[in-house]
């Protein structure tokens, strides 16, 4: 079988799979077992597959097209050779003729991706919407990485979860007679809602175009709003559950706006180009995104497509065909001609801008970037591990994906915007994060900051750096949160405060904890080896100093991203200390502490150890990274420049950061920040040498902004809540005291109108009727007295009838006989 | 013959005529009128059902008459078979009829002891 018609049904069916398992769970669920303990083997079983035909998916592709070290030098000379591979690419998308011959042929360089539609939901003119595939290596890989965690995280939910499996007490909410709330267990709907949210996430990742991305979008949306509210009868999380949704909402409004500017200018939301069948030769009839705005005649560079030049320079095209009323086709050829004067114009640039920063607005909203990232910190309501699948790995990483899927249209300005947002939220949550007290706030910031710098490695060029960091930051992150919960199952805390030396009593939770702070700070033996998080780490600041390099004006960039590395390692190492190290700080704490299930440790070890590996290139070039850039869009492997809006941009060539000086610059940076920072953590937290207390005083001012988390919680509240509160009262002043005064007298002369209409009913209508009831009442009881019941008087009476009648005819009529 | 007398006694005439259709007309009236009578005064069951008895007989006579050939004036004309037919059909119906009413009778009889129709107003209104 050929890869081409193997990939489709191998992915769609592992991403299948978790809706069959939501839908059985939904009927079925409550029934499983007792208190639906079978739940979790149902969706652990769904996911499993999921994960095994992903990786069957995966060792296909490596068969096909094997990874190889890349070659640093002379990558954007490949530009020819990537309009061929690109096509062929496709040409593979429905057929497949050929493709599997020519795989090794491919694995050079160029994306290589297969395309195509499972079901068409509506075709009319040039819009097409559909259920459709775009799979390339990050397609795959981002399904294995999804399936993995999703895995484990089942697996330890299972055991997680067990309280809800009786009735449960639950002591934060407290009912209005003063007991607290008691209800059943929810065990089968954590799993239920789980499994809808591994099938929205795989949605995403395997969705051909953006319609389909965006439907998928709204689904994860929904099951964060689930899994956030899981304990809905808790004020706090059925907030925070709607936070996350409206501030969500917000920024896919921007989205809404992207897709519409996309689909409004060019006309096709498909990544990849729409083919006929091969049968019918496999043409082009549609062109999709990709080569729409970066043409294998332009040798892939990003050229503003002519729907988009057209739409902007709407006034000159009306004059054009206006001058050639007269023939509809020389103004067609006219427009055609003079499309690319107006491009040199200018004309698109903004509809282009508009495009990429709305569709970034979505990706700010789910990947919690400045300034929405309000939402993620209080998501932390939801079970831990939810938090760790949702809203550290998978779901925040959405954003982050669909950046780098939609990269090819992204134009220097946008990446510029991009880089910025990624910067700011960085920093902003990485101080935050340094004096936060609950062990899961800690981690949701430090995951904020995370994403920033995703972000930002996007933004300056670094395409593989940013997506590369997502796949290890997808790993030791659910690794760190899981090991958060394994410490607040066994202390029932949050609160790092009261904490403290459990390293002795859950020393597997303690360690691969250690291994998770590690790879998130990159440590490793600068230019020898590290944890996954040195490799992605550093090549994120190599391209943030190649970029500063490029762009002194945006030097900033990589002072944040040096910075931020620095807070990192001290806000992780803060953590570890406080609640590992030391001595007890409570002792009711400390003595029931305890070492979680096997159930719960197993997936730490497992993820533990791909937090080491993840980074890891093995000799001949199999690696993470080597495999996400074979999927580099066609012709962003080169230096590209250009940028309206913010004056003139360089974004450097990502292969220029793998090489000298920027490349030991980095990992000296990105070692010596992460050493300062563990050092000075382990001085105010393990050593003791400064008093964390003193410092607070010290920068007493700075302490209580950040713990107020930059007051932006306050800020929102009084610049949208407050504002949208008052209107509201206004509203509801005028409805109150306008329109219910004119409803009601409108509902009051209407009961007038109706009561007088109701006396002439009654007395008029009524009367009538009932008047001729009544006589013929009365004249049947007079008729009545006429049946005396006896048969003599009877008989006189039809004699004496039959004698009337015959008198009467007489008189009456005359006889007409003869006489 | 006195012509006024004729008059204030009609139908005497007849007395001096040969046997006509009138003559059995009269005999028919005679036999209708005294089965009403009968049906009228009589609270004996069996007597009212003998007063039918006349009242279809009265009418009998009249068919028969009309179906004679014989009873006709010259050049007149009878309604022929017909009038046997109807009368056939009559006393058909007689006897079905009588059959019915015997049998209400005696279910009546059975009920109450009586066969006096004045006790029977139970369809009194």
């Amino acid at each position: 079988m050929d890869l081409a018609s193997q990939l489709p049904s191998l992915l769609g069916l592992a991403w299948l799979l978790p809706l069959a398992s939501f839908v059985l769970i939904l009927f079925f669920g409550p029934r499983m077992g007792s208190h639906g303990r079978n739940a979790a083997w149902v969706a652990t079983a769904a996911i499993v597959t999921s994960l095994v035909l992903s990786l069957v998916a995966f060792v296909a592709w490596l068969g096909a097209h094997p990874v190889s070290a890349v070659d640093h030098g002379g990558h954007g000379d490949h530009g020819a050779a990537h309009a061929t591979e690109h096509a062929s690419g496709h040409a593979g998308e429905h057929g497949g003729k050929g493709h599997g011959d020519a795989g090794g042929h491919h694995a050079a360089a160029g994306p290589v991706a297969y395309a195509g539609d499972w079901y068409t939901l509506y075709e009319g003119g040039r819009l097409k919407l559909s259920i459709g595939w775009y799979i390339d290596s990050i397609t795959i890989l981002m399904f294995v990485v999804v399936t993995f965690i999703a895995t484990c995280i089942h697996v330890y939910a299972s055991g997680y979860m067990h309280d809800e499996l009786h009735d449960v007490t639950d002591h934060d909410v407290t009912l209005a007679d003063g007991h607290h709330l008691h209800r059943p267990g929810r065990f089968s709907r954590f799993f239920q809602a789980l499994s809808l949210f591994c099938f929205s996430m795989l949605g995403i990742v395997i969705a051909g175009n953006l319609a389909m991305v965006f439907v998928f979008w709204e689904l994860v949306g929904i099951c964060s709003w689930f899994l956030i509210g899981f304990y809905y009868e808790r004020k706090s999380a059925s907030t925070a559950a709607n936070k996350a949704f409206i501030v969500n909402r917000v920024g896919d409004f921007g989205m809404l706006i992207g897709l519409m500017a996309l689909w409004g200018a060019v006309g096709t939301l498909h990544f990849a180009d729409v083919t006929t069948t091969a049968a019918d030769g496999g043409a082009v009839r549609t062109p999709g995104l990709f080569s729409l705005f970066r043409p294998a005649a332009a040798d892939h560079a990003l050229r503003i497509p002519d729907g988009m030049v057209k739409f902007e320079a709407a006034d000159a095209v009306a004059r054009v065909a206006a001058d050639h009323a007269a023939s509809p086709a020389d103004a067609a050829s006219e427009i055609a001609s003079r499309t690319p004067d107006w491009r040199s114009m200018g004309y698109g640039n903004w509809l282009l801008f508009i495009a990429g920063v709305g569709i970034f607005c979505g990706c700010v909203g789910k990947s919690a970037q400045f300034p929405l990232f309000v939402w993620l910190p209080d998501a932390m309501e939801g079970p831990t591990p939810v938090s760790a699948l949702v809203h550290s790995a998978t779901m925040v990483a959405a954003g982050v994906y669909l950046v780098g899927r939609f990269y090819p249209v992204l134009s220097p300005d946008v990446l510029l915007v991009i880089a910025y947002v990624g910067a700011i939220t960085l920093f902003i949550a990485a101080t935050i994060a340094l004096v936060a007290n609950d062990i899961k706030r800690v981690l949701a910031y430090s995951t904020v900051s995370q994403l920033g710098y995703m972000m930002l490695a996007l933004g300056v060029g670094g395409w593989v750096a940013g997506l590369f960091h997502l796949v290890t930051h997808a790993f030791f992150k659910s690794l760190l949160f899981l090991c958060s919960g394994s410490v607040i199952h066994a202390c029932h805390t949050n609160d790092m405060r009261k904490m403290g030396g459990l390293a002795k009593v859950m020393p597997a939770t303690a360690f691969t904890m250690l291994v998770g702070c590690l790879a998130i700070i990159g440590a490793g033996i600068p230019f020898v080896i590290g944890l996954s998080g040195y490799y992605s780490k550093d090549s994120i600041l190599a391209q943030a100093l190649s970029f500063s390099q490029a762009n002194p004006r945006h030097a900033i960039l990589f002072y944040a991203v040096a910075g931020g590395a620095f807070l990192t390692a001290f806000y992780m190492f803060r953590l570890w200390f406080m609640t590992f190290a030391g001595k007890p700080r409570d002792h009711h704490v400390a003595e029931h502490a305890h070492e979680s299930p096997q159930v719960m440790v197993m997936p730490l070890l497992v993820l533990a150890v791909l937090a080491v590996v993840a980074g890891w290139t093995l000799p001949g070039g199999l690696g993470i990274a080597n495999l996400i850039e074979q999927s580099r869009p066609a012709g962003t492997a080169a230096t590209a420049t250009g940028g309206f809006a913010f004056g003139s941009l360089t974004i450097p060539a990502e292969h220029l950061s793998h090489g000298e000086p920027f490349h030991s610059i980095a990992t000296l940076t990105a070692f010596g920040t992460a050493l300062g920072g563990v050092l000075l953590a382990a001085a105010m937290y393990l050593w003791g040498v400064i008093s964390p207390s003193v410092v607070a005083t010290l920068f007493g001012p700075v302490y209580g902004f950040l713990a107020h988390r930059w007051y932006f919680d306050e800020l929102y509240h009084a610049i949208f809540v407050l504002p949208v509160k008052g209107l509201a009262a206004v509203a509801s002043g005028i409805d109150q005291g306008l329109i219910d005064p004119l409803i009601n007298g409108l509902a009051w002369s209407a009961r007038q109108v109706a009561g007088l209409d109701a006396w002439i009913d009654r007395t008029l209508v009524d009367g009538l009727v009932n008047a001729t009831a009544n006589a013929t009442w009365s004249a049947g009881l007079e008729l009545k007295k006429l049946q005396t019941g006896s048969l003599r008087q009877y008989v006189v009476f039809i004699a004496a009838g039959t004698v009337a009648v015959f008198v009467l005819t007489s008189i009456l009529f005359k006889t007409s006989l003869p006489v | 013959m006195n012509p006024a007398f004729a008059v204030s006694v009609p139908l005497l005439g007849l007395i001096s005529e040969p046997v006509s259709v009138a003559h059995y007309l009269v005999v028919g009236a005679i036999l209708f009128v005294a089965g009403v009578a009968c049906m009228a005064v009589k609270r004996n069951a069996l007597g009212v059902l003998m007063g039918i008895e006349l009242v279809l007989n009265g009418a009998n006579v009249n068919f028969v008459a009309f179906a004679s050939p014989y009873l006709q004036a010259e050049g007149g004309r009878s309604i022929g078979l017909d009038g046997q037919v109807f009368a056939l059909f009559v006393i058909l119906l007689a006897a079905a009829e009588a059959a019915v009413a015997l049998a209400i009778t005696l279910n009546f009889y059975n009920n109450h002891a009586t066969v006096d129709i004045d006790r029977a107003d139970d369809l009194k209104g």
